[in-house]
This record gives structure tokens, sequence and C-alpha cells, in this order.
């Protein structure tokens, strides 16, 4: 073999560790920088409309915010007793999200911070980290923990922890980061205290929307909400439906496995939800009110389209406030892109034709969930345009969110210079 | 096909409603309001005998000034004639389905000669 | 006005009756009929894979076929009290499938029958009717009332019913006429009586399969089935799984309208089943089983495909038996047509393709149901090829139930001529 053939010792050689729950955001997500690089560096905008709190690093915060003394009183002994998250009906048994171990940034973040005594700071700058190496100029904080408080038989416990979450949020998060923002959290349970909480928060610049988490049994379409729902659209912010995983329904107990549950379960409670929605004919009531359908992919979207269009025009009678078919009406609401069915580009290209994703659809990382999408879920998409990719990985965001078309993320060369002298895994 | 004499006006309850089958030819003769409509007995949807359904009044959502519902409410002036053979509805006088206008009756050009309801058939 | 134009009494004018419950099926379907002629009526084999039993007619002579004295006296009396479904777990006042009387045929059939002694059981007529105006070789008749049984908490009832109607259709139907066939009900809350049925009623030349009645809370692979599966895989007759719907789990007792359950609960109690047969590798324990699944539409089988098709490669220590995808095992199995969604015909066409509709489709009529398909919805698709409508109206299903390819039915002109004279309505 010719001298030049042989292997040498590399000078720039590195060895990379395991990921775990303690490495750094910047690691994990190291290769998303590098598709921002390589992808879509020059768009001006990216916004990402739905990422996670694990908020088990961050309840102790949360609690102190809580109005009712009892209550908080309660948390904090059950936060002392090593229960991770107080007050939730949340069962950490049942929890295989992080598939034992496989995906560790679910079980996260245990990662080191700068400043890791000043409230509020720790959360804000892994949260920081994973957006400056998606290459995402805005996200969208939703606590993983709340989705389920809608099934949670205190109501009470629904409402002090909506209230301390966006106290939390407003005053000690928010504020140290331009580029965060959120969706109110609804304590629908309680519609008085929904209408005050929108009451106070709704003219709040980083405060996006306002969430119904999905899992729930309160039928959308009660005439209790419709003072809510004028409230809302009044405001000119979105109504997000944020999907979650449930598996309480008799007929839901017969699957056997997590991933079972989660296919089914988070598209289950939006199907109803939209259902009721369109045959109750509230678009029609609140033609100004925009919605949002947050976290169940979208193969759903045409399924239903087509279900609902099949049977309306035969009973007519038991939807007759409608005017157009129930397509159209949800050809009219925004989708968040992730978990983006991605295998049958095919039928993903004729779902996102029929959803009108060009001007309706708008990514969501989910971060840092087991399922996330990096924004190259999008751009890697064969089908789409230039244009309908900057479109939904932010401009079609910045118009229903109303905020400025400007970068404010870093270069993701930057990004990546910057951490690469530190770089572990 | 020469135009042909079908009923008596005066025969028709109002609301009321005669299907006739010309030679292959079936269409649907409405009375409501004092005036006549004629509708081919096809529905858009499936080809079901539209005219040979109920007759019944439109139903509305019922929506206080408020956005809350009163639930279901019958119109007290739009009639429908129902298809049987799948519940498409249709206005007997625009022969248009209340959910989607673009979903509709053809009409069958009709009109009344003294107390004689005539039809032209295209042939 | 010139002579020739004056309106002329035409000497050829019927006056058409409206269609009442008690409408001769043949009045009823003539439309189709006159579909028959101009679109079928030289296709070979016309195959209907469900239509349905009204059997608050009949159902006084099914009760004499229970084996348990007890409940069969049980059953008579109600039925003397004027319960039309004695022991079915049925709420009549809930029953809005008909629409207020819109849709007279699906209270039916209140229509007059020639004199048995003559012209055969009355069930065999009114179904023989059906078959020869919509232009139906060989029709497979499953009984309505029989949908929810499988929620039924008194065992011995699903038990007792399904054999009584299994006899009632081998002793007293089927034998009126070759056309006619039939499926086993699998009073499936019990596997023992299941396998017990299979051996029993699964010889029968007219008996092409066994159901599964879908809504129940009985997770399909749980290992008491395996027996039962191996022996259905055995007869080489399908399994099919049949929709219906169902108003209980919490969730769904959301929805306000029967539109609105129907819409969804048909197709989730499949989701439930073919989830827990994929994720369980079902179709690697039983290579040779064929599976059938029966009124939910379409729309449904793309978004599980691409839902759990997303799923499965990132959890595969969840559904370890799995060696291909969920979208291509359930690429093998056998769809019902009916309710076929057909609003958008591009996402149809889509669909179509995705679940390989030339050789998986089965067409089915659902008759007397309120949103029956009548063949026409097959014959009048503007993106098949006339092989492709062969196929789905017929050979697919002469393939998977080992029907000869051979007309049995009248030609469509005949049908109507006979009637001509006697047409009412």
């Amino acid at each position: 073999m010719p001298d030049e053939q042989k292997p040498v010792s590399a000078g720039q050689v590195r060895e990379l560790a395991e990921i775990t729950v303690t490495t750094d955001s910047r690691d994990y997500l190291f290769a998303a920088a590098k598709q921002a690089q390589k992808q879509y560096d020059d768009y001006e905008l990216i916004v990402d409309i739905d990422a996670h709190l694990q908020e088990t690093r961050f309840w102790p915060e949360i609690i102190p915010f809580m109005d009712n003394d009892v209550l908080r009183e309660t948390a904090l002994q059950q936060l002392k007793g090593g229960i991770a998250n107080p007050l939730l009906n949340s069962q950490p048994g049942m929890n295989f999200q992080a598939m034992e171990g496989r995906i560790p940034h679910q079980a996260g973040p245990r990662e080191k911070v700068t400043n890791p005594d000043k409230p509020g700071a720790a959360f804000v700058e892994i949260m920081r980290r994973n957006m400056d190496f998606m290459g995402v100029d805005y996200q969208v904080i939703f606590p993983t923990a709340l989705l389920n408080l809608g099934m949670n038989p205190m109501e009470d416990t629904e409402l002090q922890m909506a209230r301390a979450y966006s106290r939390w949020l407003t005053e000690l998060v928010m504020p140290q980061d331009p580029r965060l923002i959120a969706l109110l959290y609804l304590p629908l349970n309680s519609v008085e205290e929904c209408e005050r909480m929108v009451k106070e928060y709704g003219a709040n610049p980083q405060i996006a929307g306002f969430t119904i988490c999905s899992v729930r049994n309160k039928p959308v379409h009660h005439n209790q909400y419709m003072r809510l729902y004028r409230m809302i659209e009044e405001t000119g912010k979105p109504l997000v439906f944020h999907a979650g995983p449930f598996w309480g329904d008799p007929s839901f107990a017969q699957l056997n496995r997590f991933i079972s549950m989660h296919a089914l379960s988070f598209v289950h409670y939006n199907l109803i939800h939209m259902t009721n929605w369109v045959i109750n004919a509230l678009p029609e009531r609140f033609p100004k009110l925009k919605l949002v359908w947050i976290e169940s992919g979208l193969a759903w979207i045409p399924y239903l389209m087509q279900r609902l269009d099949h049977e309306v025009l035969m009973r007519q009678s038991e939807a007759p406030g409608l005017k157009r078919m129930p397509s159209e009406y949800m050809q009219d609401m925004y989708y968040s892109s992730q978990p983006l069915e991605r295998w049958d580009m095919k039928y993903t290209e004729a779902t996102f034709e029929k959803i009108k994703a060009d001007t309706q659809l708008l990514y969501a990382s989910d971060w840092p969930h087991w399922d996330f999408d990096p924004p190259a879920s999008i751009t890697t998409l064969p089908f789409l345009s230039e244009q309908a990719k900057k479109n939904i990985l932010g401009l079609n965001a910045a118009k229903l969110f109303n905020l400025p078309v400007k970068r404010v993320r870093p270069r993701a060369a930057d990004v990546m210079a910057m951490r690469g002298p530190e770089r572990i895994s | 096909m020469p135009d042909v004499i079908v009923a008596k006006a005066s025969s028709f309850p109002d609301p009321g409603r005669k299907v006739f089958d010309v030679g292959g030819t079936e269409f649907g003769v409405f009375k409501l309001g004092g005036q006549f409509y004629a509708w081919e007995n096809r529905c858009p949807h499936l080809d079901g005998p539209a005219c040979q359904g109920k007759i019944l009044p439109c139903a509305t959502e019922a929506v206080n000034e408020d956005k809350t519902s009163r639930g279901r409410e019958f119109s007290k002036t739009d009639m429908n004639v129902v298809c049987p053979w799948h519940g498409f509805e249709f206005d007997i006088r625009t022969g248009r389905h209340p959910t989607n206008n673009a979903v509709r009756l053809r009409a069958v050009k009709m009109r009344v000669e003294g107390d004689d309801i005539v039809v032209s058939l295209r042939d | 006005m010139p002579d020739e134009m004056k309106p002329v009494r035409a000497d050829n004018i019927r006056e058409l009756q409206e269609m009442t419950a008690a409408s001769d099926t043949r009045d009823y379907l003539h439309a189709a009929a006159r579909q028959a002629q101009r679109q079928y009526d030289d296709y070979e084999l016309i195959v209907d894979v469900d239509a349905h039993l009204q059997e608050g007619r009949f159902w006084d002579e099914l009760v004499e076929y229970m084996d348990s004295d007890v409940l069969r006296y049980t059953a008579q009396q109600q039925l003397a009290g004027g319960i039309r479904a004695p022991l079915i777990n049925m709420q009549p006042g809930m029953s809005f499938q008909a629409l207020g009387g819109r849709v007279p045929h699906q209270s039916g059939p209140g229509e007059k029958v020639e004199d048995p002694a003559t012209h055969g059981h009355p069930f065999a007529q009114i179904v023989m009717r059906g078959m020869d105006s919509m232009g139906v070789d060989y029709q497979m008749i499953f009984p309505t009332a029989m949908l929810h049984l499988g929620m039924n908490p008194m065992e011995d009832i699903e038990i007792n019913m399904a054999r009584a109607y299994c006899r009632w259709l081998v002793e007293k139907v089927l034998p009126e006429s070759p056309r006619l066939l039939g499926l086993v009900y699998l009073p499936f809350n019990d596997p023992v009586e299941s396998e017990k049925i299979v051996k029993e009623f699964g010889g029968h030349k007219q008996i092409v399969g066994f159901t599964i009645c879908a809504v129940r809370h009985k997770p399909v692979h749980h290992n008491q089935y395996m027996r039962l599966y191996s022996m259905i895989e055995e007869t080489g007759k399908p399994l099919v799984f049949h929709a219906g719907p169902h108003w209980d789990d919490p969730s769904f007792s959301q929805l306000n309208r029967f539109i609105s359950m129907h819409a969804l609960s048909f197709v989730h109690y499949n989701l439930i089943h073919m989830t827990n047969w994929i994720i369980n590798a079902l179709p690697e324990r039983f290579p040779k089983l064929k599976v059938v699944w029966i009124e939910s539409g379409l729309a449904w089988i793309p978004y599980l495909m691409q839902r759990l098709d997303h799923e499965v490669l990132m959890r595969q220590s969840e559904a370890p038996g799995l060696k291909r995808m969920p979208s291509e095992y359930m690429q093998d199995m056998f769809y019902s047509s009916q309710p076929m969604e057909r609003w958008d015909m591009k996402m149809l066409e889509a669909t179509m393709t995705k679940m390989k509709a030339d050789t998986q489709l089965l067409f089915a009529s659902d008759w007397p149901h309120w949103d029956f398909d009548p063949p026409s919805s097959v014959t009048t698709l503007p993106f098949l090829s006339e092989q492709s409508k062969k196929n789905i109206l017929g050979l697919n299903a002469a393939k998977l139930f080992n029907l000869p390819v051979k007309r049995m039915r009248p030609h469509a002109k005949d049908v109507i001529a006979a009637r001509a004279r006697h047409r009412v309505s």
C-alpha cells in the first residue's frame, strides 16, 4: 500500500459520549443545528408552536404561585415526600414515553445550567439552547403535566394549577426571554375562572392564545362556554386544542401496549371535540374565532373530513346550523405538524393538499418529547415548494399569532462554533 | 316531445306533491304557498327517488343572541322534501340542499295553464 | 300557438306514491335496477358482502331456536309484552337511524309478501327482491340487532342468540336460495362456545365466514382466543369484524347528536381491534387467516396505516413481533366498501391506491340501512378501470369466499319489466 493510503492518527479526532438524561441540549440537538445550517438557515422566521416543559425540575418553582394555601401546602408536602408531580392525576407507573430510558431527553432535562439558583433562569436557558440548536426564532411552551388535568376530579386543583402555571410563566419566565411565548391553560371545568383568566392575561403580548387540553369529558359545544368563546374571539388570539394521551375509557382499556394507546388516544379526543365543534355549527356562531389543533399529526384530518362530509348531507336535521361542508370549516382551521406521518410521501402530499397546508399548517417540534420533529421534518419533504416550507415553518404562525417576521435566532454556524470546543456527546 | 298536461292544479293540497312517471321520465310537482314547483325525481347523491320522500319543515339550529343554543326548531317558512334513500333534503322552492347549496335537484320546466299543470319534458 | 305545440294529455302517465316503510322493496329500489341496467348488467358477478336483516319482523321465529328454555320463555314473554327485540341490549329510544321517519326503509320491512307456501320464507322473499333490484348475485346477510350483543352483560344471552340465529339461518333461510349467504356470529365473550359454533356451522356451504361484532370490550389479542383463530384459519374461511354504533364510553357521551356518534363510533372499535391485532403481531401468528373489516367506510384505513407506521419504528420494543410495517399487514386484509366517503374523489382515489382496492376491496350495500350504497357507488367512480370495478363488485369476494364466477341474477330489464305493472311507488 502506498504511504498516502496508510491510516494516520487524525489530529482532529474527538470521541463522543453516549447521550443520556444529563446530556446538554446543545449536544443532543447538534445534528439539528447541522440540518439548520444546510437546509433553512436563510429562512427569515422559524416558529415552533409546541414545545414542552419537563416540569418535574421546575415544579418547586411553580407550586408557590398557587393561590390556595391549603392546596399549596398539600403540594409542598407531596413534593417533600418524593411525589414529583404533586396534585396531578398522572400515573407515573404507566408512563412509558421515554421507552425505559431508550429516549433520554423525554425523561430530562437534568443538564447543567450556568445559574441554577435564579428562579426561572434554568428553564429559560435550557429552552434557549434547544431553540438555538433547532434554529427556531420563537417557541410556544406548554406544560406536559397539565395535559390530563381536565380529568382531575378536583376542580379546584385544575384552576389552581392553571393560575399558578400562568403566573410562573408570565411573572418569572417569559420576561427573561422575548423569544418564548405561551398559550394560556384554560381550566375548562370552571368556566368563570376561564373567563377571568382570559381577561387577566389576554392582553399579554407573550400570551399567544388559549388552550383547551383535549383530554376531558366536558363537551365543548355546551352553552356554558359561549361567553368564553366570544371573549376569546374578541381578543383576536386563537383557541387551541392540545391533544394528550388517555387510557381510561373502557374501550381503550383493551389496548395492551403504550404504543397502541398513544397512536389512538391523542387523536381520539380531537376527533370528539372537532366533531362537536363542527356539528353544532360553532364556526357559524364564532366566524372570527381562530382554531388550532395541536399534536395529533395530520392523518386524522382527511379521515374526519371525509367521514363528516359523507354523513352531513344525509342527516341535515342533526346539524342544521351548517352552511358549508364540514371539511370546508376544517380547512379554515390551523393544525400543528407534529407528529408528522412521513412514511408514505404520496399520501402525506395528498393530506397536505386536503388540509391546505400552505396556509393552515404550523410547524411544531414537541421537543423534548420522544416523538419530536425537528424543522427538517418539513424542509426534507420532497413535494413542497420553498415558499410552502417557509409558510409552514414560520410565516403561517407569524400571521396567526401576530409575530414580527424578523430573524431573532443566531446563525447555525455560530451556534455550532460556540459549542464546538465544549461538545461532549 | 310536446308539452304534457299531468294533473289538475286544483287537485293539489298546500303543501302538496304528486310524482309522475311519463314514459320513463320521473318528476315531482310540488305546491307550496300557492306556487307550483317541479323537480326531477332523481337525487344528485345516488339517483334515489328524491321526490317520493317525506315533506317536512327544514330543521334549524336555534341560536340566541349570546350564541347559546335552544336546540333545534322547525322552520316556519322553509319546507323540504327528503330523499327516502339516504335523507338528502331539498328546499321545495329552490331545489337546493340547505347545508350545501351546490347540491340540488334538477328543475323540470312547468307552468300552470288554467287548471292544468303543464310540463315540458326533454326528449 | 300552432296545434302541435299545444300541451297534450299523456297516455303513458303514471302517478307514483310516497315511499313509506310499507313500500315494496322492488319499488324502493327501482332506481337501482335502472342503474344496474345502464351500468353493470353485463358484469359476470356482483357480490354484496353486507346486507341486513331488519329482524323486528322475524324475531319470534328466531327465539324458537334458543336452547335455554328459561331464556326462550323470557324472550317469548317480552315479545308478548310488545318488546320487539327481546333480550337484546338495545335502547330503542336512542335509535335515530331512520332519521325520524325520513328514511323509511331503515324501519322496515313492512311490505307484503306472497304466500310462503308457494313463494318461500318471507325473509327470503324480501331479500331476493332487494338482490334482484340492485342486481346482486350473492348477498351476505347479518342481523342488525346482534351488533351490540358483545356488550350484553348476560353472557348466556349472547351464546343462546348466536346459536339460535345460526340455526334459524341454516335451517330456515339459507335453504331458500343458494344466492343467500351467512356468517356465523361468534359469541366472543365465551371462547369455548365460539369454538363450538365454528365446529358446528363452519362446514356449511352457505356459511362463508365468522363474525366478531366489533362493539365489545374483550381484547382480540388475548391468549384465550388463539385456539379459536387457529380453528378458523384451518377452515379457510375468513374472520370478519363487523363495526357498530356505540355511545357509552365516557368520552363518547360528550357527543350530542346521533350523526356525531355514528361518524366516530363505527370506526372507533375497528381502530382498537385492528391496532391490537397488528401490534400483537397476530398476522405473524396466523399467516393464512384472512381478515375482513366491515362497515366503517374507507377513510379510516389510511389514517390508521399512517399513524401506526409512524410509531412502530420508534417503539420496536412494544411491538417486537412485527416483521413488516403495519400498513403492509393491513394491505393484506380485506375491507367492505360501505359507507363509502365519496365527496372528495381525489382523496378517495388516494385511499383506494393506498389500501390496494383492486384486490382487497369488497362491495357492500348495507341495505336496508339508512346509509346503504347501491352498486352504482362503485361503478360511478371516475378513476377506476372496468376491471377494478368488476373486482370490487364481485370478483374479489368470489376469490375470498370461494364463490363460482357465474351469473345467478336475472337481467335488469327483466326485473324492471316484471315489476312494471305492479309498481306503486
